[in-house]
Order: structure tokens, then C-alpha cells, then sequence
């Protein structure tokens, strides 16, 4: 098998095994290149259902052509799209484009702590209705136990260190030095009641990798990714006001993939573009530790 | 000391021209504590220019803002917790790629705390660097890394003599520590692929050759790596799947029924006969199946795969799927097992654990430790009672399912298992060979008092003897309704009858919880059955091992076994087609009963 073989191969067991182990367990899909190969992942796992609800968190600072794309698919793949949000901070305008708090708290109101409640089921959430083809109040708030997430090791620090299956406790905590240890197809799905679990099935991807599946797989990605020409696009999906595209004349896969071998951007961090890593002392680690993906 | 973002090791492509195409591999860097793994790593990516431009630069230039002597395993050093610590604690992944492969890195933890994040970087890998320190020598986590790669089945380790500058590449201190390790791992049966002098800190012979030492011809550390192998023999092994699931997604209009599991070994085509075991259940390979495009006509070691199969069979995950045109596995509720253990509570006898091989759960306790392996001078110590935290011992496993598996000798992959002890991977090993069943245990014997009354005169009083009845089925639901209605029908016949259903028993969300439901119901049937009353009891999705195990703790008194729909497979005495509605079933039931002379003729 090729490498691109044995990490689907090893992403389907995990997906199957997530599926299989843990009770109520949702993906997370950020609409993001990465989280979308999980997406077409999950497809393979389970031959065309996702069985596993799909959790967005839309911040309101999307791009527009985020959730044009998000829709789109989630109907045409006939997916269980679950959508939360923090309203209330949105309603107090407790976010850095109102001018109100830095990156780093917006982040945290509109990322972390949107997804935490919507998670736990203390917040509302919105369902896709198939038969009215739009996102509606969801009646179901039963909590998620489980959290799907398509972070690579590659991406940064905090994130090689990883496991497929890491436990998080009831404050989201991540215990990076007391790791559950891991072994062949062995992960850890034996839990105490009350223990969040996030697994990581792209764990062993590199950006490169992510490509080069999308060019294999022909999965759809949104056109953010390519050169709109003004000669620049993103590499990165986050936040409009806090994402800051490449200099890239790519419009297309092929091309993208051509860079990323050639090296274009081996100086320059996947996530460089992403103005709140920065102000996180230059790694998400403190974000991370306290539930940020 | 605060680190930018640009310090971490994110392994950017490399500017070497990447193809697709390329294989991937996972080498494990061991070695005891200090010396000088993560200064290895460090090296090997900064010299094949697999380090972002201005990296190294950086972080040299951060080593001197902090009055520090820079070294390559700064570069490693990914948190900031871990540098405040000066030792690596987890596995972290390093990327680099030649035009020959991509790799994987897994920087394990020499400290002995963290072995079981060195065992995790290790079980992934497949091939090792095991680093020594010239100057301290062969030290206690040197043998104990050597002899856990061994039981992880790596059987590629270049062992990397580090620190020679401090030796002035002295050949004969090399040598000794060569003869010294050669002969420790050739005690394990292992041949190392190389023995290579090295300065990580000066970067010899771990890319470039070292002008030191004119004396060694080997390979260099990168050529080394270069030249490990895939082992791909897996494809010509037999067949074996652990069955990890079975979809069926009527809801979305999907009508198949798909077994799905990881191929470990072997591989399987359409036609192929299969058996799955410990079930011992059989069927024919329909199609293998896919997202789209046209169906694969073979599926093989190491894919993620899922099939159809020609007959409806009814078999749950967990069991292992082999083909039946090639040589079985063993099944056995006993095995002998070298087993490293992790957990901080030693493994003991008379306690509950989980064993996990392949997708199968059984419980298992620990019968006997055969012997404990000292790691510092290899040898074996008999009359251990049990086997504490970062032992590696021989132990005699039993459970009360039996559970499908091969000697490691035979077939590695399905031999290897790990033990949850609560919620906790706790060790880790490798099956040796099945022993024969358990001799007859305390289940069955007669275990409350007896008193003057005897079963006739119980009998006589009563106008019937007892009975246990017992209900499975795959609908946990139906069996309950079947069931009580049964009951309610014996008891209007003026027979003394009681009913339990599956949650009277207490809960069965893990294996040890089912074990424990159907220990409670075998002694609750022999009781019953003892004292003249008619049971009848409803415990849903039961096979034919826990109706085994049923039956014995409730002998010498019989259990009468009702299926429904599926009863053959489980060599019921009755089986109702699931085509009865619930009335109907349990009138079906009472007559078979009454006909097998458990219920008194009804008065004309």
C-alpha cells in the first residue's frame, strides 16, 4: 500500500472504532480541508451514511462562502449537520472585530465555549431538516460524550503530541504528561462516566497529504482555498478578521500541491495566517489545554 | 522561557521533491534517559534539509538570549512544559522525507516514568533506533527498551553508539559495548541490523560519515534508515480479520448487511469460504464493498475493508474471521502470554480484567505467573504472585468465554493483545499457547444447604418439579415481552413460576458486567430450580458460550433454552420463528413445555 493507502486504511479503523465505542459521538466540521477529508472519510468508513452528526460552530465571522459550501454538501450528502453558537456573546458584542476583548478571548467566547455547551447540550443547537432543506431549532440536546476532530500532528507543537483517543475530563482539561498509552490497534475506549473523549483520526496526515487525498478522492473543497485573482488565497480557513491569506498564484489542487512539494511555503507555519496563535505566546497550547481544537 | 510559534517541530515538506507514491515508514527512537535521542532526531532532520529555512538559526540564536549551549534536541522540544523539564515525556512525531520515503519519527521517552508513552511510540513503529551512551555504557532502560521491542515484534534495530567524541572514537570502547549489547539481544533472538559509532552533537556518521573513525565501514545512521525494509510478508500469511463491526443501515434505505474489520494478515476475494471464531459460524465472501466506483475483487493485509456475505449469518463483533481454506487459529478460554505490565496496581489474582485480542472482549483473570523476567540481567524469576509495574512476565491467563488468537510464533499480529484493568490499558503482550480447558471449577456443585425436604416430596406438594426457562433472542425487547407473557400463562395454570428479566440482573454496559449478569442468573436458576419453582427468564442477545457457561452454573439441574428466530444456531430446545407475534410465541412455548413434561398436563 502507498502511503496515502495506510492512512485512510488507518483513519477508517479509527473512525469505526469511535463509532462503535463510544456512545453519543458527533465529528466536528469546521468546513475546513481537513475536517472535509474526515467528512469523505466517514463516507468510505461506513459506504455512503454518516451515521455521526456533524457539529459546526459558526462564529458569525465565517466568510460567506464557508456556509454557502457547508449547506450545500450537507444536503447533497444528505448529512446530519448540527450547527451551535454563542449568542449571547454575539448579542453583548464580546468579540475583537466589535473591539471589546483581543483575539485570544474572542477565540475562547466564540470557538471553545461555543463548542463546549454546544457539546453538553446546555446551549441550543440547529439541525439540518432535509424535508424543509434548512437549519432549524434541535429538539435533541441530549449531550455529546464524544468529539470527532481532524487536528494533525503536524500542524503545530501541542499537536504532535496527540493520542488517536485522548481523554479530556469534565473541565475539558488535557492532561499532556498522563497520556493513556496507545498500542497497535488498541486505543483507549474504556472511560469513567463524565470523561469527554476527542479522537484524532488525521493524527499521521501532513498538509501535503491533505491535498494530494483531495486530488485522489476528487472531494469537494471550498473555493477559498484557490487564487480568486488578486493573487493571494487562503491556506487556513478561521475567522475573516483574523485570517490573512498566502501570496499564491494556485487555482487549483494540482497547483496547491505543487507548491507544497516544491516548498514554497517550508519556511512559513500552515497556520501563519492565523492571527490568534500568535498572541498565544506562538502556540495554541494555552488555548488548546483549555478545550480549543 | 517563551517559545515562538516557529520553534516547534512542525515538519514542513521538505524541499526535496515528495511523490505520492513513496511508501511510508515508522522508525522509534529508544534509549536510556540523556542519552542523546531527541539530539539524534534533531540531527538527522537538520542535516537532510528537512528543517524550515532559518530554523536552526532560530533557535540558536534563542539558546543565546538564555545563556544556553544550543542543542539539536532543542529542536524537538515542542511544549513548553517539556523544555522547563529538559525530558522528552511523550511521543512526539517527527516528518522527514527522503526521495526515497516519508518517515515517521516517534521521539520516545527514555525515562522509566514514561514507559508506557515509549510503548506507544514503539507499537507504531517498524523498525528502532536504540541509542547508547558511549561514555555511561549499557544501562537498565537500554535492556528493557531492547526486550520490549523484541515482544513488540520489531525485529529492525540499529543500535546508535552515541557520545563517541567523548571517547576520542576509542574502537575498542566501541566494540566492548557492541559484544556487550549483541550478546544481551541475541538472548532475545534478536540481530540487530547495525552498530553505528555516532556523535549526534557533531552530526557523525549520522548523515555524513565520520573523519573519526577510519575503522568503521558500516552504514551511516541516514543509510541505515534508508535501507530498513516494510515488512509486506503479511499478504502471504493465512487470512485473519478481527471483526470490528456489522452495519446494517436499513433507515437509509441500505439493505446490506456489511462485516467490516481491519485485514491483518493474508488477504480474501470474492467465493472464499470463511469462518468466524470462536463461534465456529461459517459463510461464503458475496463482495467485497466501496463508497463507489466498481467493487474491489480483493481485499488484503493492512486495508480497512468491509464484505457481504451469501447466507444471513448472525455473528457479532468480536469474533475473528479467517478463511477456512487455510490454517485455523487456536481458541482456547485458557492461554499462557508474556505480558508488560503498566499499571501502577500490580496484576493479581482474584480480580476481574479485560482481555483485548483483535475486536474481541473476554474477561480474564490471572491464574498463574509463571515467571518474571528481570530486565536488568535477563533472567527469569519463578514463584511470583504477581506481576508489578514495568515487569514483563510469563503468566497463565484464564476466562470464562473462550477467545480466537494465534501463537506469536505462528502469526504475530493476531497473538498481540493488551489487558484493561477499570478503564485503563493497563498491559500489553503477546499469546504463547492455548492450554487446555479449565478443569471443572466450583460451577456446579451444589452450593446452598440442604434441608429433610426432598425434590419428590417438593414435586408431589407442588404437581410439578422446577424448571429454569430461559429466553434469548437478538431483540432484547421481545424476549422480555415472549417471556412474561409465558410466565403469566404458567402461573394461571396453578404452577408456582417466577419471572426475571435481563435488568433484574444488574447492568450489562461491559463484558464484565454481562459476566456478571449471567453468573447471577446461573445461580439464581439453580436455586430456583432447586426449590420446585418454574423460572423463566428473559436475557436478550446471549451465544451459545454464555448459554455454556448458563448451563453449568445451573447443573446439575438442565435449563430449558427458547431462541427465537436464531435458536438453531444456539442449540436451543425451542425456536420460535420470529413470524409469531407475541401471543402466539408464548402459547407456542407453553405447549413445548407441557409436551417435554416441564408443565403439569392441563386438567381436561
Amino acid at each position: 500500500m502507498n502511503q496515502l493507502e495506510t492512512l485512510e486504511a488507518k483513519s477508517v479503523h479509527i473512525l469505526r472504532e469511535a463509532y462503535r465505542a463510544l456512545g453519543n459521538v458527533c465529528m466536528l466540521w469546521s468546513i475546513g480541508k481537513d475536517s472535509t477529508v474526515l467528512l469523505h472519510l466517514a463516507r468510505k468508513a461506513f459506504f455512503g451514511h454518516v451515521p455521526i452528526p456533524l457539529v459546526h460552530i459558526d462564529t458569525a465571522y465565517k466568510m460567506p462562502e464557508m456556509i454557502e459550501y457547508r449547506d450545500k454538501l450537507a444536503l447533497e450528502w444528505r448529512l446530519n449537520l448540527v450547527v451551535g453558537q454563542n449568542r449571547d456573546a454575539l448579542a453583548d458584542k464580546q468579540t475583537f472585530p466589535d473591539g471589546n476583548v483581543d483575539r485570544i478571548a474572542c477565540c475562547r467566547n466564540l470557538k471553545t465555549m461555543a463548542l463546549k455547551h454546544t457539546l453538553d447540550g446546555e446551549w441550543p443547537r440547529l439541525r439540518m431538516d432535509h424535508t424543509l432543506g434548512r437549519l432549524v431549532e434541535d429538539q435533541d440536546l441530549s449531550p455529546y460524550t464524544g468529539v470527532i476532530v481532524g487536528v494533525r500532528a503536524d500542524e503545530e507543537g501541542s499537536r504532535s503530541k496527540e493520542r488517536y483517543f485522548s481523554p479530556r475530563d469534565v473541565e475539558n482539561d488535557w492532561n499532556v504528561d498522563d497520556q493513556p498509552p496507545e498500542l497497535w490497534r488498541y486505543f483507549k475506549t474504556d472511560f469513567e462516566p463524565g470523561t469527554h473523549v476527542r479522537v484524532h483520526p488525521l493524527l499521521d496526515w501532513t498538509e501535503l497529504n491533505v491535498w494530494e487525498y483531495i486530488e485522489r478522492e476528487s472531494i469537494p473543497v471550498t473555493s477559498l482555498y484557490f487564487d480568486d485573482g488578486t493573487g493571494t488565497r487562503c491556506r487556513s480557513l478561521g475567522c475573516w478578521p483574523c485570517t490573512t491569506p498566502v501570496q499564491s498564484t494556485a487555482t487549483n489542487v494540482g497547483e496547491i500541491i505543487e507548491e507544497l512539494r516544491t516548498g514554497k511555503f517550508s519556511n512559513i507555519a500552515e497556520r501563519s495566517g492565523r492571527a490568534q496563535d500568535k498572541d498565544d505566546g506562538g502556540g495554541l497550547e494555552s488555548l488548546r489545554r483549555g478545550g480549543y481544537m | 522561557m517563551s517559545t515562538p510559534a516557529e520553534s516547534a517541530p512542525a515538519a514542513k515538506p521538505s524541499p526535496v521533491f515528495v511523490s505520492p507514491d513513496l511508501e511510508r515508514m515508522d522508525i522509534v527512537a529508544v534509549g536510556h534517559v540523556d542519552h542523546g535521542k531527541s539530539t539524534v532526531i534533531g540531527r538527522l532532520m537538520a542535516d537532510t534539509g528537512s528543517l524550515p529555512d532559518g530554523k536552526l538559526d532560530q533557535v540558536k540564536a534563542m539558546c543565546k538570549i538564555n545563556a544556553r549551549p544550543f542543542e539539536y534536541a532543542f529542536l524537538l522540544d515542542a511544549l513548553k512544559n517539556e523544555q522547563a523539564q529538559g525530558i522528552t515525556i511523550d511521543t512526539a512525531r517527527c516528518f522527514f522525507n527522503t526521495n526515497q520515503r516519508h518517515y515517521i519519527i516517534h521521539d520516545a521517552p527514555g525515562h522509566v516514568e514514561f514507559l508506557k508513552n515509549m510503548i506507544t511510540g514503539a507499537s507504531r513503529a517498524q523498525a528502532a533506533l536504540l541509542v547508547i551512551d558511549a561514555h555511561e555504557g549499557v544501562r537498565e532502560n537500554s535492556k528493557r527498551h531492547g526486550y520490549i521491542l523484541s515482544m513488540l515484534g520489531i525485529r529492525q534495530i540499529a543500535v546508535l553508539v552515541n557520545k563517541m567524541d567523548l571517547l576520542d572514537w576509542d574502537q575498542e570502547a566501541f566494540a566492548a559495548i557492541t559484544r556487550e549489547y549483541a550478546d544481551f539481544l541475541a538472548r532475545l533472538g534478536v540481530r540487530p541490523s547495525s552498530f553505528i559509532p555516532v556523535s549526534a552533537r557533531d552530526g557523525a556518521n549520522i548523515v555524513a560519515r565520520a573523519a573519526e573513525a577510519p575503522w568503521y565501514d558500516g552504514p551511516t545512521v541516514l543509510e541505515q534508515v534508508e535501507d530498513f525494509k516494510r515488512l509486506d510478508d503479511d499478504l502471504e500469511r493465512p487470512f485473519r480479520m478481527p471483526l470490528q463491526d456489522v452495519y446494517k443501515f436499513t433507515a437509509s434505505g441500505d439493505d446490506r448487511r456489511i462485516f467490516v474489520g481491519t485485514v491483518e494478515t493474508g488477504r480474501i476475494r470474492p467465493g472464499d469460504e470463511v469462518v468466524f471464531l470462536p463461534s465456529g459460524k461459517r459463510s461464503t465472501v458475496k463482495t467485497i464493498e466501496a463508497l463507489s466506483g466498481p467493487r474491489p475483487d480483493e481485499a488484503y493485509a493492512g486495508q480497512a475493508t468491509g464484505m457481504t456475505l451469501d447466507t444471513q449469518v448472525y455473528t457479532k463483533p468480536g469474533e475473528l474471521m479467517v478463511r477456512a481454506d487455510q490454517p485455523a487459529p487456536l481458541v482456547a478460554d485458557r492461554l499462557r502470554a508474556n505480558v508488560f505490565w503498566m499499571a501502577t496496581a500490580p496484576l493479581v489474582r482474584g480480580r476481574r480484567y479485560v482481555l483485548r485480542m483483535g475486536a474481541a472482549r473476554v474477561p480474564v483473570e490471572l491464574e498463574s505467573v509463571l515467571s518474571v523476567l528481570d530486565s536488568q540481567e535477563l533472567q527469569s524469576v519463578t514463584g511470583a504472585a504477581q506481576v508489578e509495574r514495568h515487569d514483563v512476565a510469563e503468566v497463565v491467563f484464564r476466562s470464562t468465554r473462550p477467545v480466537a488468537f494465534d501463537p506469536a510464533e505462528v502469526l504475530e499480529p493476531t497473538s498481540r493483545f493488551v489487558v484493561v484493568a477499570g478503564f485503563d490499558t493497563a498491559g500489553c503482550g503477546i499469546a504463547l499457547e492455548a492450554l487446555p480447558e479449565a478443569s471443572a471449577s466450583a460451577d456446579g456443585e451444589r452450593r446452598f444447604g440442604v434441608g429433610e425436604v426432598t425434590d419428590e416430596q417438593r414435586a408431589a406438594r407442588y404437581g410439578h418439579g422446577g424448571k429454569a426457562v430461559v429466553f434469548v433472542g437478538e431483540s432484547a425487547e421481545d424476549a422480555h415481552d415472549v417471556a412474561a407473557s409465558l410466565e403469566r400463562r404458567i402461573f394461571d395454570l396453578g404452577v408456582h413460576s417466577y419471572y426475571l428479566s435481563a435488568t433484574d440482573l444488574g447492568e450489562d454496559k461491559d463484558v464484565l458486567g454481562r459476566e456478571a449478569q449471567i453468573g447471577r442468573l446461573g445461580e439464581i436458576a439453580w436455586a430456583m430450580t432447586d426449590a420446585g419453582i418454574v423460572l423463566v427468564a428473559a436475557l436478550g442477545d446471549m451465544d451459545r458460550f454464555d448459554l455454556d457457561r448458563l448451563r453449568a452454573l445451573a447443573a446439575p439441574h438442565e435449563v430449558f433454552v427458547i431462541g427465537r428466530g436464531d435458536g438453531g444456531d444456539l442449540g436451543a430446545d425451542l425456536d420460535l420463528p420470529t413470524s409469531l407475534a407475541t401471543d402466539e410465541a408464548a402459547e407456542e412455548a407453553l405447549r413445548a413445555l407441557t409436551a417435554a413434561g416441564v408443565l403439569p398436563e392441563p386438567a381436561a
